[in-house]
């Protein structure tokens, strides 16, 4: 009994300690507790709340909304020295030219599919920032899951012109073998986890893949898992959050929060404060966001991000605000769905490209020419990959049969041999002629 | 799914005073282990899937095992004290999110270690369905091979309990049969559970090892304590015989050899009996030679009747063995209705209902 008494009241006080922490630190408005002098409870459910007399609702509004960090305003200039990363000119440059680069292949592969030379795209315009930016604050070591519209941080990884074009027609040289559709990339070198249509299936994954990086001896690598805020009201997006906090995984969960999913806007896609506002209260997770526009911002959130889940082997809700500048896909004409004006708005002024241009033109880094040079440059090139990757062959139509098991099955096999029987007696119905042999 | 811990308390407690409720439709059958002699324990089947699991988690480190209360034990008790011989990072609790628990495994299993995923009912694997069926299945495939979740193992009971209802009794092995990419196993009791288990886990592909729940206390056997292995995609001749063919798998396995008792004291028939164990890749040749050499194939199982796998066999026997058939390949089956309570002995593909069909094809 005493032993018992004894326990519950250092439960209490160790609640209370941890509670008192809790409201120093906190920048959020809490009104409604009317703590002072009260005990903390011993509910398992909820060991850190405090008991009240008055019945009051929590509601949204007693949250201030979590704010949005930003090193540059529009213009390019750094608000806040001490935040200044220091980048290095070379660093700056190479961020800025793989901007560009993404940025000038996306407009010429959407152009393409729009002459029906591939047959599908999805561009990156408007969140150039948040790929380069968080790339850039890792190492080559982390693994990355992402969900489709992260191309830049494959860029920054050294993924070429050419594989992202292969992939997009699906030929002999395509990693993926031709499987998927386009832009659904995949580089086991650079630790890029195969892209794949369905929504936030790669969230608990990435979870999963941190949990075991974790029990490696001397981890010192972690998962980023990049996400649209659309795809965080999937219940997979629930079960990572859920699953990271609880089984404490060294995993970055990067909401790309681009104000659309296809035509949903996100005032009809949640009413909380965003996703960086489920982070703390909702699942226990350390949170951060920030400005997705402003390429520091992200490089030094990332920076935070990666030292936090490493340190302490323990997941961080990381939202990038930004505004999907291009249509949702070559299949989406978004001006049935928004004004062109708020486009311009968000692709001039906030766009992450000129704002890093800004920058560059203050510290004397930036020139027209050599500007203008680079993009010819990546403009010839993407034009001379497509002519080269639309002629490579498809691969050998028999690898459709490969990969579904490590070893083919009889049955497969079986299969396998059925098909070439019939493509023998059939030869002329079947494009043999753009396949490999 | 805490209600199906408190399901089987009360039902465990209804037990002592309503025997009738909770009658068994089956007589076990046990396995003699036929590979070498070495040392034996009597087991039963939690206690065969629990050796295989201490195995697989002594003999790779990599090796986790999680699922919702497998910390404590698990509901049937399959891991049972392996937390506290391999650590708590090791064997550990998830929260209650099968969706979580199949992409957490997937995501495992894509850095190479690997994950034995528990759910704790089939019935409740639906939430995972599409982390299993478009994400691990196809994660090879679609990657062209630079990614897979190769070593990945979900551990899943399912099938006929007495007293389930819907959601303690489904046997989901066909939805699963449509998938490429996948392994589906079911053992009929101890010896093949910890085989085919430990094969599964040392797989190079996700696998799924339905296991009937119904066998866990009441199949008992003579187990091998050491490390062995059960061919996957085999299916397994248990008696031979010559006038018609029965094929099973799981529980059905032990109401189908009854049958095959049945059949040759009252009716003079000779059964061949086979355990199909591997629902995908399945085992055509074995059954295609037993159905080509009785000419009669009755097919038994406890899901329902419609695209059920029985309906797959049946198919590709009829195509297979057309001219040896001398009679319609016949299934008996779950009814196409959800799995009901108090209706169970009505509901089952037992021994009467299976003997009856050999009887109807044996004169047809």
């Amino acid at each position: 009994m005493s032993f018992l008494r004894k326990s519950i009241k250092l439960i209490n006080s160790a609640g209370a300690a941890r509670y008192n922490a809790k409201m120093l630190g906190c920048v959020s408005v809490q009104r409604y507790y009317s703590a002072k002098g009260q005990q903390p409870t011993t509910f398992p459910g909820a060991r850190d709340a405090a008991f009240v007399n008055t019945l009051k609702l929590t509601m949204p509004e007693d949250y201030a909304p979590i704010p949005i960090y930003r090193v540059m305003d529009r213009d390019g200039y750094i608000l806040n020295e001490s935040e200044d990363p220091q980048l290095s000119r070379e660093t700056v440059e190479k961020m800025f030219r793989d901007m560009l680069l993404l940025s000038t292949m996306d407009k010429i592969l959407y152009e393409s599919q729009r002459q029906g030379r591939i047959s599908f795209y999805m561009t990156n315009f408007g969140e150039e920032a948040s790929h380069i930016g968080s790339a850039a604050a890792l190492n080559m070591q982390d693994i990355i899951y992402g969900q489709y519209r992260e191309a830049g941080v494959l860029v920054w990884r050294g993924f070429r012109i050419d594989q992202f074009i292969d992939q997009c027609y699906g030929n002999v040289d395509d990693l993926g073998r031709g499987k998927q559709m386009p832009v659904h990339y995949g580089s086991k070198e650079l630790n890029f986890v195969t892209i794949s249509s369905p929504l936030s299936t790669q969230i608990p994954q990435a979870v999963g893949a941190a949990y075991a990086l974790k029990r490696r001896p001397d981890n010192d690598s972690c998962v980023v898992c990049y996400f649209g805020e659309g795809a965080a009201s999937e219940g997979d997006a629930h079960a990572a959050f859920n699953f990271a906090a609880t089984l404490e995984c060294p995993v970055i969960l990067f909401c790309r929060n681009n104000g659309f999913a296809i035509s949903t806007p996100s005032n009809e896609q949640y009413r909380g404060d965003g996703i960086a506002g489920r982070g703390p209260m909702g699942y226990g997770i350390a949170t951060i966001r920030c400005d997705g526009t402003d390429v520091f911002a992200v490089y030094n959130a990332m920076k935070k991000a990666r030292e936090y889940v490493l340190r302490e082997n323990k997941p961080i809700v990381f939202e990038a605000l930004a505004y999907r500048v291009g249509h949702h896909s070559t299949s989406d004409d978004s001006t049935a769905y928004r004004s062109a004006d708020e486009i311009e708005v968000w692709n001039t002024f906030e766009h992450p490209i000129s704002k890093l241009k800004s920058y560059m033109i203050h510290k004397g880094w930036f020139n027209e020419h050599e500007e203008t040079e680079f993009v010819n440059g990546v403009r010839k090139q993407v034009l001379k990959q497509i002519a080269i990757s639309e002629k490579k062959l498809k691969p050998n139509w028999r690898e459709m049969f490969e990969g579904v098991y490590e070893q083919m099955p009889e049955h497969l096999l079986e299969q396998q041999r059925e098909m070439e029987r019939h493509i023998e007696a059939h030869k002329q119905h079947y494009p043999l002629k753009s396949f490999k042999q | 799914m805490k209600v199906s811990t408190l399901a089987r308390g009360l039902l465990g407690a209804i037990k002592s005073s309503a025997p009738a409720l909770t009658r068994s439709h089956f007589t076990y059958y046990p396995t003699k282990f036929s590979k070498g002699s070495g040392e034996v324990q009597k087991m039963n089947m939690f206690q065969a899937i629990n050796n295989a699991m201490d195995l697989a988690l002594e003999q790779d480190k990599s090796a986790l095992l999680f699922g919702e209360d497998v910390g404590f034990g698990g509901v049937f008790r399959c891991s049972m004290n392996l937390r506290d011989k391999h650590g708590n990072d090791r064997v550990f609790n998830t929260p209650l999110c099968e969706q979580g628990i199949a992409g957490f495994a997937i995501g495992v299993a894509n850095t190479g270690a690997t994950a034995i995923a528990e759910i704790q009912f089939a019935d409740y694997i639906f939430p995972s369905f599409d982390q299993i069926v478009n994400e691990a299945a196809k994660y090879r495939y679609r990657s062209g091979g630079l990614f897979d979740c190769g070593s990945l193992t979900f551990r899943v009971p399912c099938g006929a309990v007495g007293h389930g209802a819907l959601y303690h009794s489904q046997s989901p092995e066909a939805y699963f049969a449509h998938t490429p990419g996948l392994r589906v196993v079911i053992p009929r009791g101890p010896i093949k559970a910890k085989g085919l288990l430990l094969a599964c886990i040392r797989d190079p592909n996700p696998c799924i090892m339905f296991e009937p729940k119904t066998l866990y206390r009441a199949a008992v056997e003579e187990v091998p304590t050491a490390s062995y292995t059960e061919e996957l995609g085999k299916a397994e001749v248990l008696r031979e015989g010559k006038d018609v063919t029965l094929i099973g798998w799981g529980t059905q396995i032990h109401v189908l050899l009854e049958v095959a008792d049945l059949a040759k004291k009252q009716l003079n028939v000779d059964c061949e009996v086979i355990d199909l164990v591997s629902i995908l890749p399945w085992d055509t040749h074995t059954v295609c030679n037993s159905a080509s050499k009785t000419g009669r194939v009755v097919i038994a199982h406890e899901a329902p009747f419609t695209q059920g796998f029985g309906s797959e066999l049946a198919a590709y026997i009829q195509e297979k063995c057309f001219l040896r058939l001398e009679a319609p390949v016949k299934r008996v089956t779950g009814w196409d209705t959800p799995f009901p309570h108090v209706f169970e002995p009505f509901y089952l593909p037992d021994k009467h209902r299976c003997l009856s069909a050999v009887k109807e094809i044996v004169n047809y």
